[in-house]
């Protein structure tokens, strides 16, 4: 096998090595192809479909398929775009998204993904779910009316914690994030330390008394647009 | 040649949004060369008095009230604008759409902690609207043509939005200020 | 009591050998004698199988026949399926509703009695049909329901509640159900005399890879509605790395309106078994596994003893046929009530103990499946084939059916027709040659392929049912001209809100905005916008999911706006002063009228 995988994203010549997926070949050429449920350093699940590509005219998630030799890949076409602004809007009207008074507003990627994509408005109507809130834990918070069932704190407990801490329960409409214990986060072994705690791209957990440290103009995202610190 | 009308009005806001028209600062003299208000807050006139270009809404809709308000500015205006997460998403007041009115109105009035209300009544009178089951955002009672987001948009947002529409440009936002806070 | 419980459970455990990919056993044994899997048998499972207690919740909570919270003694599950509801399941539902004093989907107050709707259990051509617990029973009406309250009521056993046994194996001690096979036109490839041995004789008489050229040559494509060449994947399999190769059938014949699987299963198994044991010769497999869904448990013993035969007679086990060094055994693994698990890496993950979320693909099952080994999914239908081919030759096989296409298909048919039931057909037949054999004059539409396929109208029954026009996994539902359409699109969607498993966005979220848009549509709420709206919703459902569930779930809508427009057009209407038709204030002022006890000043009447 050769050491090197050459193919193009939209016409661009991109090089990754064998067993790359097309993100992280697109990554590590500069090309950003968004994403959200891919959490750095945790294992890629391909459920918000965010980073879905056009891979020899085939939908595939860029996060799970793998860079082969030659292949063509179409990211940031308008058809494309208006795919991943239709997600992006599905996540905001299945959750409760107050972005005004939220703690992660301006470091909240969900957010940083609609900004990027220009959204105004989802195109969807509200649902307002009833969901809850579990604060039993000293150190940590989680408000599942943000949540986006990305499973990055699935990933990171389970594979980088090695604790399990959080899975989903339930299916369809009805699926949500639960922890490992009847009574609470509290009762689990979550730590404020855990990859799982900082591994949510939104507010639903959060580490507590650590909001609004970082005033409005000076956030992540206040300035530059997620991704451009991966595009060259 | 006349100027074009423009009407806004807060429904269930905080009247920032408001402040974030006044904070276009000097160029509010320029808006008011390129402008007449009708219907609005800034000029207190309570009722349409003319068709209008432009329609401004703050704040969603909560109670009766607002969607006669809104209803009214739909029919009026050519244009519909939809200024603030609160108009599009209902905001802050929208907390309350996953709890039954009649639960919010025994906290607010009856159960709640700092609650003092000895004659345990629910203020009802007719003066007051009726409040809706829940808070909805304004696309979903009336058709809207434009979204200015923010909590409360930039007064840049504002003043460009206005400036193009009123020259007939298309309405593209820049990054800097597409923003939900 | 707890402690006798604790004892139950780690006794089930203990009997699958603590296993965690065991896990669904475990679970539906704990089930079927608690009515429930509760907290505490949650925290004693977890304890036995060395798992976290929020992993054995994750898979509980996925499955639509197990629960966390108590369900009766005994379950009634009412069939919901769209034939099921024009046949009447509503008005049986209602009888039931008030023999038993709860609604559908209330438990009775002493804990004896659930009574639920259950998507499609397989049995459209004898509906409105219901199970009580694992009991069928069949062509409901409003005595029969009120006879079965009775009954239930009066704790006797359900299957007590089976008075006259259908056709076959279904009258077979071990299965003892009033179901009938409805078998209307037999064929060469599946419905025909079959020996057993017969077919594995001949493939243990050639090479494995003599045996996948033969499957190869005889173009045979997956039966389950994806149409994979079966050849190419055994061969994939064959060839692929790993300590171990399996062979794992998919009985979960989820889809609404299929039941063919079922007949074939109740008739002929052995075929089946052969299939499934010739595959196993060819890829290299010592075990085989059969994915038996829930709702099809009343046929677990009876297979059990097929199998039990079979391994008497040396057609599994060591030796098989007495070949030296060829092994292979067949289990039977229960689901509990998933449609995505027809779906085969679904199928996979809730064979490993797991919610049956489907799996990213690559790896496809071929290199890494069941437990990470390289794994041969097939459906039913295709193994029975594929013991044919190898009892009659392969060439044989290949002249049957239409180029593309080879051989015979199975259809079940439902629905407004004289003669439902399963037809062996060979493939390239014409929708409306079809039509004529079924008994179905006045068809005013045609779903070909369940709720995930596609809906026709008379313009298109000229065109025909295999791989390169009309695929399907085998359903086909009928519906006269008098059927409203959109009622039958808002119950396939509600289906799909159901069963979407809610791994991906599209699905998980798409679904449930079409139903909110429907709705308003049929309420004479909707736009003309509303159509545009659909279809590009419908359109990023269809490209951005992540299995086929979502990916065909707008299918019924997509292919209704198409060939049925005028049912929404008549429907929609364009509002000219910019108010949204769908927001009702009178509706959204109720509560808040009752609270004051005055009308509206604003807008009373």
């Amino acid at each position: 096998m050769s050491e090197k995988i050459t193919f193009t994203i939209d016409g661009k010549t991109v090089h990754g090595k064998p067993g790359m997926t097309i993100l992280e070949a697109a990554d590590s050429s500069g090309v950003y192809i968004p994403r959200l449920c891919k959490g750095p350093g945790l294992k890629p699940r391909g459920s918000c479909r965010v980073c879905t590509v056009m891979v020899n005219g085939r939908p595939q998630a860029a996060c799970t398929q793998p860079a082969v030799e030659g292949m063509v890949v179409e990211n940031d076409s308008p058809a494309m775009l208006e795919f991943r602004r239709n997600l992006v809007e599905m996540l905001f009207v299945e959750g409760n998204h107050f972005c005004p008074f939220c703690e992660k507003s301006g470091n909240c990627e969900l957010q940083a993904l609609a900004y990027r994509l220009g959204i105004l408005s989802p195109r969807y109507p509200y649902m307002f779910p009833k969901r809850d809130v579990d604060a039993s834990h000293p150190e940590i918070l989680v408000d599942r009316n943000r949540c986006v069932l990305c499973g990055r704190c699935v990933n990171a407990s389970r594979d980088v914690d090695g604790k399990t801490v959080f899975e989903f329960v339930g299916r369809g409409g009805h699926k949500r994030i639960a922890v490992d214990a009847e009574a609470g986060l509290g009762a689990t072994a979550a730590a404020a330390g855990d990859k799982a705690a900082e591994s949510c791209p939104v507010g639903c957990i959060l580490k507590k008394r650590v909001g609004y440290a970082v005033p409005i103009g000076q956030r992540k995202y206040d300035k530059a647009p997620i991704g451009s610190e991966i595009e060259k | 040649m006349a100027k074009p009308k423009v009407a806004t009005a807060s429904l269930a806001g905080c009247f920032g949004c408001h402040m974030s028209i006044l904070d276009i600062d000097e160029r509010i003299l320029q808006l008011i060369d390129l402008v007449d208000f009708n219907k609005s807050p800034i000029d207190d006139i309570k009722e349409f008095t003319d068709r209008c270009a432009v329609g401004l809404i703050e704040g969603g809709c909560c109670n009766e009230e607002n969607v006669r308000v809104l209803r009214d500015f739909r029919k009026h205006c050519d244009v519909l604008i939809a200024v603030g997460e609160c108009s599009m998403m209902g905001g802050l007041p929208a907390m309350r759409n996953a709890v039954p009115l009649k639960e919010c109105l025994h906290e607010a009035y009856l159960g709640g902690p700092t609650v003092y209300n000895p004659t345990k009544i629910i203020p009802g009178d007719k003066e007051l609207p009726l409040l809706l089951d829940k808070v909805y955002p304004i696309q979903s009672v009336v058709k809207v043509d434009y979204f200015l987001p923010g909590c409360p948009p930039p007064a840049d947002t504002i003043w460009q939005a206005l400036v193009a529409l009123l020259n007939n440009k298309p309405l593209e936002l820049p990054y800097e200020l597409i923003k939900y806070d | 009591m707890d402690k006798k419980q604790k004892q139950f459970i780690q006794g089930i455990c203990k009997s699958v050998g603590n296993d965690r990919t065991r896990l669904m056993d475990v679970v539906r044994a704990v089930q079927a004698q608690y009515g429930c899997v509760c907290s505490d048998s949650v925290e004693w499972i977890a304890e036995a199988l060395s798992l976290h207690r929020v992993e054995v919740e994750s898979q509980v909570s996925f499955y639509a026949f197990l629960s966390g919270e108590p369900k009766g003694k005994t379950v009634i599950r009412l069939c919901n399926d769209v034939i099921d509801i024009l046949n009447g399941a509503e008005k049986v539902a209602a009888v039931l509703s008030e023999e038993l004093g709860i609604p559908v989907g209330g438990v009775t107050a002493d804990g004896a009695i659930s009574l639920e709707w259950t998507p499609c259990i397989g049995m459209s051509d004898q509906a409105p049909a219901a199970l009580v617990n694992d009991v069928v029973v069949t062509n409901l009406d409003s005595d029969k329901a009120r006879a079965i309250a009775r009954q239930v009521k009066a704790k006797r056993p359900a299957a007590d509640l089976v008075r006259t046994l259908g056709d076959g194996n279904n009258a077979h001690d071990l299965v003892k159900a009033m179901v009938y096979n409805n078998i209307r036109q037999k064929g060469p490839v599946i419905f025909d005399v079959f020996e057993s041995g017969t077919a594995l004789r001949k493939a243990l008489a050639m090479s494995p890879a003599e045996v996948i050229r033969d499957v190869k040559t005889s173009r045979l494509r997956g039966r389950g509605g994806a149409g994979f060449p079966t050849g190419m994947k055994w061969d994939f399999t064959r060839q692929a790395n790993g300590s171990a190769r399996y062979v794992v059938c998919n009985a979960d014949e989820g889809e609404p309106g299929t039941f063919k699987d079922r007949v074939v299963l109740t008739e002929y198994p052995d075929l089946l078994f052969e299939g499934m044991t010739i595959a196993g010769y060819a890829i290299g497999a010592e075990v085989g596994i059969l994915y038996l869904r829930g709702e099809y448990a009343y046929l677990q013993a009876f297979l059990e003893k097929v199998l039990a035969e079979r391994r008497r007679l040396g057609l599994l086990g060591k030796n098989v046929c007495g070949k030296d060094g060829v092994v292979f055994d067949i289990r039977v693994q229960m689901g509990a009530g998933a449609y995505v698990c027809g779906e085969e890496t679904s199928l996979l993950s809730s064979l490993e103990g797991l919610r049956g979320d489907p799996k990213n693909r690559p790896p496809f099952p071929a290199q890494k499946g069941y437990l990470g080994c390289p794994t041969v999914v097939n459906n039913v239908e295709t193994f029975c084939c594929a013991a044919r081919i190898l009892d009659k030759g392969p060439g044989w096989f290949a002249q049957m059916g239409s180029k593309g296409s080879p051989g015979t298909k199975l259809l079940s048919v439902s629905g407004d027709c004289t003669r439902p039931g399963v037809y062996e057909v060979p493939f390239g037949i014409k929708v409306q040659d079809l039509l004529k054999l079924v008994g179905a004059n006045d068809a005013g539409a045609v779903q070909v392929g369940g709720p995930s396929g596609v809906m026709i109208g008379p313009a298109d029954y000229g065109r025909t049912i295999c791989y390169d026009d009309l695929g399907t996994g085998g359903s086909i539902m009928v519906f006269s001209a008098e059927r409203d359409i959109l009622d039958i699109v808002r119950r396939f969607n509600e289906f799909f809100v159901e069963e979407s498993c809610g791994y991906c966005t599209p699905c998980r979220v798409g679904n449930l905005l079409v139903k909110e848009v429907l709705a308003r549509i049929c309420s004479g709420k909707g736009e003309p916008a509303d159509l545009e709206y659909l279809q590009s919703l419908g359109q990023v459902m269809k490209v951005t999911s992540r299995c086929g569930l979502g990916q065909t779930a707008c299918n019924p809508v997509l292919s209704t706006l198409k060939n049925f427009r005028p049912a929404y057009e008549k429907l929609v209407k364009a509002d000219k002063d910019g108010f949204k038709p769908a927001f009702d204030i009178k509706a959204a002022l109720c509560e808040a009228e009752a609270i004051a006890g005055r009308p509206s000043e604003h807008f009373s009447h």
